[in-house]
């Protein structure tokens, strides 16, 4: 039975621990009821509140795709208490899952155009799930291309799907890590995430860019993507904020009278523009 | 509909008390503590203030705890069992001698919670609090009830209006359906209330702005950083505006008991720093002038725009809290009178 309560969580079963980097996990998680687990569905860009009974909750997006049924993954660093604790947990156990919350990314919208994915370090996670879900629906979407950064090779994520996505013929993956980053066998780029982009002249017609990572990359990639003629309506980002409810009333993560909970938290970058700055 | 007026006298009104907690209801009221005068749960009315101007803490614990358990849960062998919250044993509540504004502050209250999906604790809570307010035959200058909707004998949100009419006679106007209930569960104890009229009897609140032209004006104002800062250069972060308020909802989320356990809703404040700060260290409202900012626009832009709300009932209380004497209507003022 699905509880009544906004705040009581869903249980869910660790099936599979992924150590991305000595700090960062992915988990993938089914729900402990199967009926909870066939009535749940989700769209790709929404978040959920994730919870270790006894330390609290914390907020990811989730991380796998919707056209994926059975399981949701997530993918988090190891920084406070709460995936401090999550991070210790093995396959079996059980953790809570609120969700989903939040708007999406609109695939629908973005039929037969071309996709330029940017991310830098632990930002790579909140888009994989609409990465994945546009591969998932291949022939619906022009040129794909993922430029995705890190300070060093050991802190990128999803090895295996940059593998995987690298030796696709339909997908341009540029990855790079900063200067000082590289170890003697790396093959991608050397140099920041905005630079490389610039380099990588990607398609630039009918395109929609989806840009996520640290503050000071997104400060620099977007004159990038003004200099390659892309509208700011057709730049998207998810924000992230402290959260503690996921549904608009806890009172932390507005930014300006925009709830990122509820409003977001994809925004696009002519929405930020006529928004406080305050994330 | 129009509140049905009847009477009720002191002594009538100490057996009605006696009559609820016969009955099992908690009874919340103002009580002398030291020089001050804060809500307490009572045992009698001779235990209930009925001469002050404002308590220092609202009732809203009545509707929202400081502290409240959201639901429990037990660890075992790698099974975990949640065990929902039983809003059946949620006690029943009569907040007695509650100001017109406090009554006023439920509304507000529920715009938060209820603004897009129910929150069915707090909707619980507030179900089964009956509010019966006294009206204000006095107040002070941190009053300011007239400026946002509300008046010293305004009967908005309360279930029962009284109002001292002197010689231990209180005119009791009968508001909702649930004061009707409990006029009707209280039998002969009210009277009838001929020729009674409340006018003369209320404190006078004079206007002091108009909250339409304080939202126009905070509309422009989200960049004025200088003025923020200073508007905000003696905030020292302490929260008690927040805590007092009546209207305030911002909550943290804490586990407590360890693997079997409960999860926790806890008052908490936007004046404090850590209120906003990321695990990654980053902070979008570093600063307390920011922290500031987001209290007014929260309660004067924000709410009215997003929840169709004001978030202030002017019950002054956070002036008088504050150990650095902020006056909020110094500062609505200022912003009144800015030009950004």
């Amino acid at each position: 039975m699905s509880p009544t309560d906004l705040f009581q969580p869903l249980l869910m079963k660790i099936e599979q621990v992924i150590e991305e980097t000595p700090d960062v996990r992915t988990l993938r998680l089914a729900f402990a009821d199967e009926r909870q687990g066939r009535e749940f569905t989700f769209r790709t860009g929404q978040f959920g509140e994730y919870s270790v009974f006894g330390e609290g909750e914390c907020t990811f997006c989730i991380a796998s795709p919707p056209t994926r049924n059975g399981f949701i993954e997530c993918t988090f660093r190891k920084a406070g208490r709460v995936t401090t604790a999550l991070a210790g947990l093995e396959p079996g156990e059980t953790i809570g899952f609120r969700g989903p919350y939040g708007n999406i990314f609109p695939i629908q919208d973005w039929e037969r155009k071309n996709l330029l994915f940017i991310a830098g370090g632990i930002a790579l996670p909140p888009m994989r799930s609409v990465i994945w879900n546009v591969l998932d629906l291949r022939d619906r979407y022009g040129d794909i291309t993922i430029v995705y950064g890190a300070r060093t090779v050991a802190d990128l994520v999803y090895k295996r799907e940059l593998a995987e996505w690298a030796a696709r013929p339909d997908i341009k993956l540029v990855t790079t890590v900063d200067p000082g980053g590289e170890t003697p066998d790396w093959k991608g780029e050397i140099g920041f995430v905005p630079a490389v982009l610039d380099k990588a002249a990607p398609a630039s017609r009918d395109t929609i860019a989806v840009v996520c990572g640290p503050p000071v990359m997104i400060k620099f990639t977007f004159p990038v993507l003004a200099r390659l003629g892309l509208a700011p309506k057709s730049i998207f980002t998810t924000l992230e904020n402290r959260m503690k409810c996921g549904v608009g009333k806890c009172g932390r993560c507005n930014t300006g009278k925009y709830f990122v909970c509820k409003d977001g938290p994809v925004f696009t970058l002519a929405q930020l523009q006529g928004m406080p700055q305050e994330y | 509909m129009e509140s049905e007026k009847r009477s009720i006298e002191r002594g009538a009104l100490s057996r009605l008390v006696e009559q609820w907690l016969s009955q099992g209801k908690r009874v919340l009221a103002p009580m002398h503590s030291g020089d001050k005068v804060d809500f307490a749960w009572v045992t009698s009315l001779d235990d209930v203030s009925l001469d002050h101007v404002q308590t220092v803490q609202s009732p809203k614990t009545a509707v929202f705890p400081r502290v409240e358990e959201l639901f429990s849960f037990r660890s075992a062998d790698g099974r975990v069992e949640v065990r929902e919250r039983d809003l059946g044993a949620l006690p029943e509540i009569v907040v007695l001698g509650l100001r017109p504004c406090d009554a006023a502050a439920m509304a507000a209250l529920g715009a938060i919670f209820n603004w897009d999906a129910p929150d069915r604790l707090f909707s619980a809570r507030l179900a089964r609090t009956t509010l019966v307010t006294i009206a204000c035959s006095r107040a002070d200058e941190h009053c300011f009830c007239t400026s946002v909707g509300g008046g010293p004998g305004a009967v908005a949100g309360s279930d029962i209006l009284l109002t001292d009419m002197g010689q231990g006679a209180y005119l009791a106007e009968i508001v909702s359906a649930k004061g009707r209930e409990a006029a009707r569960a209280a039998g002969p104890l009210f009277a009838p209330a001929p020729g009674m009229d409340k006018e003369s009897r209320l404190a006078t609140v004079a206007k002091a702005f108009s909250p339409d032209a304080i939202a126009a004006a905070l509309e422009r104002m989200f960049d004025a950083g200088g003025f923020w800062e200073e508007q905000s250069r003696r905030c020292v972060g302490c929260g008690a505006c927040a805590y007092v308020c009546p209207t305030c909802a911002c909550f943290d989320i804490q586990d407590e008991g360890g693997i079997s356990g409960q999860r926790l809703r806890c008052w908490d404040s936007c004046g404090f720093g850590l209120f906003t700060l990321h695990t990654s260290g980053h902070n979008p409202r570093w600063l307390q002038s920011q922290r500031w900012r987001q209290r007014l626009m929260h309660k004067f832009a924000y709410m009215p725009e997003r929840q169709q709300a004001l978030g202030c009932v002017g019950c002054g209380r956070c002036s008088r809290a504050c150990p650095v004497d902020m006056n909020i209507l110094e500062h609505l003022r200022a912003v009144a009178e800015a030009k950004p």
